[in-house]
């Protein structure tokens, strides 16, 4: 019998109890202590030092002290000149990095006056229909300066394309464009579910801009492989770091299958991970997330230069975990999930805003989900000592368990011949939904608790100021697409679009085609026609 | 005489991925003892309505987060309508501020469910409010 199985039976055992169930928001039972004995035993081989091998600790060897993370504040809502304005007045906040959010029309590939995009031109992000749009997105931005995110995927090559020529008519190299585009389709089909073509040609445009990036734009990330949506959609931490890890090493093999070096091209690819309301999980799971990706670089692919091992990442505080009730409380919950990401060692940070349950945020709401970072970067001291929490017997046990569960999913999606088979079968979609409706009912029964929610309600009813997307921003928008295609060379634009078709079919990479189709003002639903004729057009299954 | 089940039409219009909602709903409403189609994501209001009418469905549920709410909605309605079935009742939930709520029920929205509702009270609502229809 263990010493901390006498001191269960002799003192633990005699103690009151609260009659709950002891378990993280993903349901996993935790022990009421752990000691020395529940930690592993090879410092050296499972934990180390920060900067390296394995990486549990962090990835840079002075980590904050070094360098804080990047702050940076998702955002894209009307116009492009409205994104533009908030762009300025975040950086102009202290904000170091840019992020942006495209429209549903942008993200899925209709023009901003297709049938498809009504109602939804500018209303959940940034409307980008051309090249001119998004030279208005960026006016007066310094691309050579300034890091930019843009979350975007089954049109990422549209959207870089456009970046790429915006940068040269600035006169910007290509080579020294910093950023990440989002570009994970494999996390598409299991959870954001934005899409055009099915999985397999998916993959080839995501490979084929691995494969330009690497060659072309040596400071860009070409796929941001996202756990972030997976949580989203319902899943676990475990089922989170399991898919996402499965995800990336699926286009690491892609990458290799297309005759590139590992070490060549893995140094590029980032994370992006969710932080929900579970502190010492949500810390567990980044550091598991780190080691895991580092052993499986090394004994999958033969990985040599450390970068290639590193699991560098942005993360964001969960969405889903706010609520409409109440809505102040979600300052506390958002600095809680923002804490976790930073005591987890994330290199980049988004901290959602309190009023985001009803609508995009206003100024003043994501002015304080900025300064709640500031206050945890530069009032807290947690940025003092790197990874504070390890050692602590309970964060290494977890971080054990965390990554011997997702590395049993792993075994899983391997036996059905990996991510893409998988995928196709349904097996990632049907366990976050399992795992989401398991939720709703430890909600709906009280055995998991929402403050505001299902305890502690009130009935004051009072709605933040909410940001009003103003309807008047479709018509401008379709007008100003129509003058352009109206206006613009319109044999150019057909060569151009006849040239991206033929290397869908030749297998030449996408991304100079693209370029010259962007260059000629062909717009985004253009393109993506052409990816519908030549690859197909994916529907939802519609699996429950 | 043994009751007709409830035949409902869970659907998913506009271009967003957001379907964890509206497939805890369908998997809540078929426990609790209704026929559930499940449209899947990005349907048009026309798809939607062509699928109600062929499925001969007696409620159409719309989850809607894409802030598309007040183009969707009337469509939806108005689809109904011409198609003969305006007596389908049409509800729905997601992210819809209170003056919209409000709006919406006066076009001839039955019910909207925000965020917080639980499966219990859309259940309870659905057997009180939808009827079979003849």
């Amino acid at each position: 019998m263990s010493e901390k199985d006498k001191w269960l039976e002799r003192t633990y055992g005699r103690a009151a109890h609260r009659p709950i169930r002891f378990s993280t928001v993903s349901d996993l039972e935790l022990d009421p202590l752990y000691d020395p004995a529940d930690a592993p035993t090879d410092y050296a081989g499972a934990i180390g030092y920060p900067g390296e091998y394995p990486y549990t600790r962090g990835v840079y060897g002075s980590m904050y002290r070094g360098k804080l993370w990047t702050m940076r504040q998702f955002a894209g809502f009307g116009l492009a000149s409205d994104t533009n304005a908030r762009f300025r007045f975040l950086l102009s906040e202290g904000q170091n990095g840019l992020s942006t959010a495209f429209d549903m029309p942008a993200l899925m590939g209709y023009d901003a006056d297709h049938e498809r995009a009504r109602g939804e031109v500018g209303r959940e992000g940034v409307s980008v229909t051309s090249i001119h749009d998004m030279a208005d997105l960026f006016d007066g931005i310094p691309l050579g300066d300034v890091t930019t995110s843009m979350t975007i995927n089954c049109t990422a090559s549209i959207i870089l394309a456009m970046y790429l020529v915006i940068a040269e008519q600035k006169g910007v190299a290509w080579e020294r464009l910093a950023g990440t585009i989002q570009n994970d389709m494999l996390k598409e089909f299991i959870a954001q579910r934005e899409w055009i073509s099915p999985p397999a040609p998916s993959m080839r445009i995501v490979t084929d801009m691995i494969e330009f990036c690497t060659r072309r734009m040596p400071r860009w990330h070409p796929v941001s492989i996202s756990g972030y949506h997976i949580r989203e959609a319902g899943s676990t931490a475990v089922q989170e770091l399991a898919f996402t890890i499965a995800d990336g090493l699926c286009y690491v093999a892609e990458g290799v299958g297309r005759g590139l070096a590992v070490d060549d091209f893995a140094p590029r690819l980032s994370f992006f991970w969710d932080l929900h309301n579970d502190f010492l999980e949500e810390i567990a799971k980044l550091r598991a997330a780190r080691r895991l990706w580092a052993r499986l670089m090394k004994e999958r692919f033969g990985a040599r230069d450390p970068r290639s091992l590193m699991l560098r990442t942005h993360a964001q505080t969960a969405g889903v975990s706010l609520t409409a009730q109440q809505p102040v409380n979600n300052v506390v919950r958002v600095a809680l999930q923002a804490m976790a990401g930073v005591l987890g060692g994330v290199q980049s940070l988004h901290t959602n805003s309190m009023d985001e349950t009803y609508a995009l945020p206003t100024e003043e709401a994501v002015v304080v989900a900025l300064r709640t970072q500031q206050i945890i970067a530069e009032e807290s001291g947690v940025t003092n000592t790197i990874d504070p929490l390890g050692g602590s017997y309970a964060i290494e046990a977890l971080t054990d368990r965390i990554e011997r569960e997702a590395m049993a999913y792993i075994d899983r999606i391997d036996e059905m011949g990996g991510m893409l088979p998988a995928i196709e079968r349904g097996y990632p979609q049907r366990e976050i939904a399992e795992a989401a409706f398991l939720y709703q009912r430890q909600l709906e029964q009280g055995v998991k608790t929402v403050v505001g929610v299902n305890k502690y309600q009130n009935d004051e009813e009072r709605p933040p100021d909410m940001l009003r997307i103003d309807p008047a921003i479709e018509e401008i928008q379709i007008e100003r697409v129509r003058r352009l295609k109206r206006d613009r060379d319109n044999g150019a634009v057909r060569t151009a679009l006849k040239r991206v078709g033929e290397a869908c079919r030749s297998g030449e990479n996408l991304m100079e085609p693209i370029c010259d189709a962007v260059r000629s003002e062909a717009t985004i639903g253009e393109i993506s026609d052409v990816f519908r004729g030549e690859f197909g057009v994916y529907t939802d299954p519609g699996w429950l | 005489m043994e009751e007709k089940r409830l035949r409902i039409l869970v659907a998913k219009p506009g271009l967003d991925g957001h379907d964890r909602g509206a497939k805890i709903i369908a998997r809540a409403l078929r426990d609790a003892g209704c026929e559930v189609i499940y449209t899947g994501l990005h349907q048009t209001p026309e798809m939607i309505v062509e699928a109600a009418v062929q499925e001969d469905v007696d409620g159409v549920g719309l989850s809607v987060l894409s802030g598309a709410h007040m183009t969707l909605f009337p469509d939806v309605l108005r689809l109904l309508k011409e198609r003969g079935a305006g007596d389908v009742a049409v509800f729905g939930g997601g992210i819809v501020p209170a003056a919209d709520v409000a709006q919406l029920r006066k076009m001839g929205v039955k019910e909207i469910f925000t965020p917080g509702a639980s499966t219990e009270d859309i259940i309870k609502w659905v057997r009180e409010n939808v009827r079979a229809r003849e």
